[in-house]
């Protein structure tokens, strides 16, 4: 009998921890509310989420430790442009799962992570005007019968990016396939090595990134879809929101917005340069 | 977080079917090996042990997500058509069999060198002995630890998701990513976890006690 209420009273132990729970599950406001140009202004520092799996947008070099790549540059040349060539930038590794929580979170101010403007995400975050115009396509091995999205048909698997929208496009267009979702693009690509799917699909600009470093792989099909690439930020800044558009349109007009594109996209063959802004 | 449960219901429902299978195969194949393995580690040849005591050491030495990515990116080149969810369930039922290993092999070293060498001197022949005297003490001694690696077993099968596996953690990355509402998926998840591991903890418990009273009557 004594026992018995001994294994009960432990239970109420459980209690503080329930409402721990329901405390972090309704979590209130944090440091993604401060304004963020203020907050720079006075720290003069800015910490940025970019990919750093990424060939062309966001790749860590392994031997520097840094990360580079179009999106990176972007990065820098609006923190300049809004803050000046004081301004200490930080680069944050994120993938297509974590960055809204990041950003969020308030761990990075920005991401400029080849995000896709997409009404969904509109719900959660603000996103600036386009700063890149992709559009996704698949990629096969060489030699493959998987001549563009039409021929994913049944009996077919296709790899997909988590927490990407490329996942959704593509289920739309070729509803048959199967789809396998791995953590990143460099994940994605050794699954399609090892033959655990027939096709990739992402955007294009990541997937020309990963032919030029393996051409026994090809983009077939062209693009079937349409993916402006924004810069996101969180809700309530609007006055980060319209400096780094300002900034976008200043750097397009002097010309260091055509000097990166032409640094990551001119050497690659194939890739379609009317799809850039 | 209700509304994380209800909305995705059939997307949880699924991960939870892969991960309770997976880790139903695995539990069966790693306790067949693990036994396999522990009768070679104690085996007085000296060959065989070395044998048992090399699998164990490196299965135990490496991690579970090293030993699943294995067999997800290397083996199928030489095994074609070795899945995610395949290839996730041979690497935890290796990774489990060599703790199981070490955990049955303590259990059977724990029972008096006189048992053995009593029904050794009463005619019985080496496994004879193994089979009737020492694996029926040694069972109840492990049990307890041997629960633990079944907890275990089940909470790793996570790894799953980072094979594609279609597992609950990998569906609860989807739906964390598709609805952006990355505390309360989690929060799921991990609550789902919970359910599935703690009726198997009470359960070994119970075996636990109830052997516990057997011994002493």
């Amino acid at each position: 009998m004594r026992n018995k209420q001994k294994s009960w009273a432990k239970l109420w132990l459980l209690l503080p921890l329930l409402s721990l729970l329901i405390a972090l599950s309704a979590c209130g406001k944090n440091i993604a509310q401060e304004d963020v140009v203020q907050r720079v202004k006075k720290t003069n520092e800015i910490t940025w989420g970019v990919k750093s799996d990424t060939r062309l947008f966001g790749l860590m070099n392994i031997k520097t430790g840094k990360i580079q790549g179009f999106d990176v540059d972007i990065a820098k040349a609006i923190s300049k442009e809004i803050f000046g060539d004081q301004v200490k930038i930080n680069f944050v590794p994120v993938t297509s799962n974590t960055r809204l929580p990041l950003l969020k979170n308030g761990n990075v101010e920005g991401l400029v992570s080849t995000m896709t403007i997409t009404p969904e995400r509109k719900k959660e975050i603000d996103f600036s005007d386009v700063y890149f115009n992709a559009g996704q396509a698949i990629i096969v091995k060489k030699g493959s019968k998987i001549k563009s999205v039409k021929d994913l048909t049944k009996g077919t698997k296709v790899i997909g990016i988590q927490g990407s929208n490329s996942v959704d496009n593509i289920k739309k267009a070729a509803p048959n396939t199967q789809v396998l979702q791995l953590s990143d693009a460099a994940q994605a690509f050794t699954a399609l090595k090892s033959d655990q799917g027939d096709a990739m699909t992402t955007d294009n600009g990541i997937l020309y990134g990963l032919v030029s470093d393996d051409p026994s792989y090809q983009v077939v099909g062209g693009t079937f879809t349409s993916e402006p690439y924004g810069i996101g930020i969180n809700k309530g800044q609007k006055k980060f929101r319209t400096a780094i558009n300002q900034a976008l349109k200043t750097i397009e007009k002097d010309g260091t917005y055509q000097k990166i594109v032409d640094k990551w996209f001119k050497k690659i063959s194939g890739f379609d340069g009317s799809v850039v802004k | 977080m209700i509304s994380i449960l209800t909305n995705n219901w059939s997307a949880l429902l699924e991960g939870i079917k892969y991960t309770l299978e997976s880790s139903l195969i695995a539990l069966i194949g790693s306790l067949i090996l693990g036994v396999i393995f522990a009768m070679l580690e104690i085996s007085p040849n000296k060959t065989v042990h070395i044998i048992g005591r090399t699998y164990v050491e490196i299965f135990r030495n490496i991690p579970l997500l090293v030993v699943a990515m294995f067999f997800y990116i290397v083996m199928p080149r030489f095994i074609p058509g070795l899945d995610g969810f395949t290839a996730g369930t041979i690497g935890l039922t290796i990774y489990t069999s060599a703790f199981i290993a070490e955990t049955v092999r303590a259990g059977i070293e724990s029972v008096p060198v006189g048992q053995m060498e009593a029904a050794r001197s009463n005619g019985m022949a080496y496994l004879q002995a193994m089979r009737f005297i020492i694996l029926p003490q040694a069972i109840k001694i492990v049990v307890p630890p041997l629960g633990n690696q079944f907890v275990n077993l089940v909470k790793n099968s996570s790894v799953l998701a980072f094979l594609a596996g279609f597992d609950l953690m990998y569906q609860g990355n989807l739906i964390a990513s598709t609805t952006f509402k990355t505390t309360d998926t989690y929060l799921a998840v991990g609550l789902l976890y919970l359910v599935m591991t703690m009726p198997l903890s009470y359960l070994m418990r119970y075996l636990e006690k109830r052997w516990a009273k057997n011994q002493q009557a």
